[in-house]
């Protein structure tokens, strides 16, 4: 069974549609990227999977209708929407307590564990915690739910490069294992690009590319072409082409890397770079940076 | 406050986990209530300060209590109950009363502030159903409230009655004339029977401020005043009539006329005589009314449900 089986979901806000007919299936076990630019219908996407907007269309998470069963789901499901979500009036024993009183699943030792690593106090407020102790109290809390799923919508937003590093690194390290499965979204595509396992795309409410990390970098490669040998290059048909320092970056879909090697330095492209070939391609105008 | 035992260990997924499988439908609601009484906390504490308040006014008056116990014995048989109940009815009164202001201030906001802090997506992320949410919310003025400040009222009282013993015995005066005026344990049984009735004919009310707290962006109050002021104002317009007017003041007082005999009206209740329950559970306003509240409530629970932050 997957983890996430979605199909034809729709969701329109008044005249704007959010989502437009998305289809979308995350194995168990997966850490899946879904990115976009903002308003590109990611977060849209990841309330309908929560069971926090209703929506048009098939969707069932592990196994469950998200929208009638959200409390039930819950047990098997953590999410971490932002940041900013923890109740600023709450004390940190308090929310130990009320997690650990409501949480069949939660450990209330392994998150003693993960608090005993870091300066926050039991009694402090969390309205006292700056930025990065909220996030990672948050994270503590959610790290010591048995889920079979984490959702992590832009978990990363608002902290400073140093937490940001930590906060994937405790991820992977300390939480992940193959039998749980991470869906997360953000448009600093960078920090997760070594993470993922799956990647996609979704820029006006419709996925644009899905891809797992593998036929990612076994499909598309990046050539700095020398000037000499950027006719020859443009005549292979490349998906993509942007000037770094005034030498023609070109980028390619199913290309023999030794063909491309003898035009010049050849890499597999960053998500970001991608994206803006996918998604310029789709609009037919480079606009909407994934970055 | 012990929260109930979690019996029951799951088949551990690593050789320290071990947590209950299945939670008792009752954690839930133990431990939304609890929360709510760590977010509210003037929920206990206002009636503690009224209660406090009051004690200390009383204390102040014990001076003049010798004079008024030796000058008892020259009024009628009334006269000289109503003069000890006095003080002990307005203590139990007042501190009831706070409770249900406290209640209505609550139930203004308990369904908006989680979504204006947006902390209604980290309550989300955990296995508590809306419903269960809604209705912990919904038992903080309608079963917390009542029987914290009955609890309240009745250590209120039971001090005052030592403080006045004590002054009276330091004084050379034979306190029994006090207890034996004082129908102490009457006066529990009706405060039991009154708090009771308040809360149920109140209901409606907090089940429609929850209602407009979990629909309303902002300006609660407003919102939730509205309706009653325009049909008010409407009415007048049209016809010259009052019933609306009347209506909103039998909602108001509906549980003292209806669950008290006439007389209760005019001065301290102290005996069971005045109670009327037959009447009170037989009068459709009641039911009507908590048909309505648990409607508001149907519809808090929808509205949480769909309801993003603001």
């Amino acid at each position: 069974m997957a983890c996430i089986e979605a199909r034809g979901l729709r969701k329109a806000f008044g005249k704007t549609i959010a989502l437009d007919g998305v289809d979308l299936r995350v194995e168990e076990g997966r850490i899946f990227g879904l990115i976009g630019p903002n308003g590109a219908g990611k977060s849209t996407a990841l309330n309908a999977i929560l069971g926090l907007t209703r929506y048009q269309g098939e969707l069932k998470v592990l196994g469950r209708d998200p929208w009638t069963e959200r409390d039930l789901l819950m047990r098997d499901v953590s999410f971490i929407a932002d940041v900013a979500v923890l109740p600023r009036w709450m004390r940190v024993w308090q929310a130990l307590d009320y997690v650990g009183g409501v949480h069949p699943r939660f450990d209330r030792n392994k998150a003693e564990g993960f608090l005993a690593k870091t300066d926050i106090g039991r009694s402090r407020k969390i309205r006292e915690l700056s930025k990065g102790m909220v996030t990672q109290l948050h994270l503590a809390l959610v790290m010591a739910i048995d889920a079979k799923l984490l959702v992590l919508d832009e978990p990363t937003l608002g902290l400073d490069i140093l937490y940001r590093k930590q906060f994937y690194d405790s991820l992977l390290n300390d939480y992940f294992d193959r039998s749980r499965t991470i869906v997360v979204t953000t448009h600093q595509v960078e920090e997760i690009q070594e993470v993922l396992t799956d990647l996609m795309f979704i820029h006006r409410g419709r996925i644009v590319l899905g891809c797992s990390m593998e036929q990612f970098e076994g499909r598309y490669l990046e050539v700095m072409v020398r000037p000499e040998h950027v006719e020859a290059a443009r005549a292979l048909r490349p998906i993509h082409e942007r000037q770094v320092f005034g030498r023609s970056v070109l980028m390619f879909d199913h290309a023999d890397r030794d063909q491309l090697g003898a035009l010049g330095d050849v890499r597999t492209p960053s998500i970001a770079d991608l994206f803006v070939a996918v998604v310029g391609n789709q609009v037919g105008q480079g606009q909407g940076a994934a970055r | 406050m012990n929260p109930p035992s979690n019996a029951g260990p799951e088949l551990p997924v690593d050789s320290q986990n071990i947590s209950p499988a299945v939670l008792s439908p009752t954690r839930p609601i133990y431990w939304s209530v609890r929360r709510e009484l760590w977010e509210n906390r003037s929920l206990y504490i206002a009636p503690l300060m009224v209660a406090a308040v009051f004690l200390f006014g009383f204390l102040i008056s014990t001076f003049r209590l010798p004079n008024k116990m030796r000058g008892l014995a020259e009024l009628d048989a009334a006269k000289q109950q109503l003069t000890v109940v006095m003080p002990y009815s307005m203590a139990a009164s007042m501190i009831l009363f706070t409770g249900i202001v406290v209640g209505l201030i609550y139930c203004l906001d308990a369904l908006n502030s989680e979504r204006r802090d947006r902390s209604i997506l980290f309550w989300k992320s955990l296995p508590v159903s809306d419903r269960t949410t809604v209705l912990a919310k919904a038992s903080i003025p309608v079963a917390f409230l009542p029987l914290y400040c009955m609890a309240v009222a009745l250590a209120t009282q039971l001090i005052m009655l030592m403080l006045s013993t004590a002054v009276l015995v330091v004084n050379g005066v034979n306190p029994a004339t006090l207890w034996t005026r004082l129908p102490l344990f009457q006066m529990t049984l009706v405060m039991i029977y009154g708090v009771t009735v308040h809360a149920l004919w109140y209901a409606p009310i907090y089940g429609w401020l929850l209602l407009v707290s979990a629909w309303a962006r902002r300006a609660t109050f407003l919102w939730a005043a509205l309706p009653f002021v325009t049909v008010l104002i409407i009415e007048r317009m049209a016809s010259g009539t009052t019933y609306f007017a009347a209506f909103l003041k039998y909602r108001l007082m509906g549980a003292m006329t209806e669950g008290f005999a006439v007389d209760a009206l005019k001065g301290p209740v102290t005996r069971l005589a005045q109670i009327t329950p037959l009447n009170f559970l037989t009068t459709p306003g009641l039911w009507v009314g908590l048909a309505f509240a648990a409607a508001c409530l149907a519809v808090a629970v929808r509205l949480r449900r769909n309801r993003e932050p603001i």
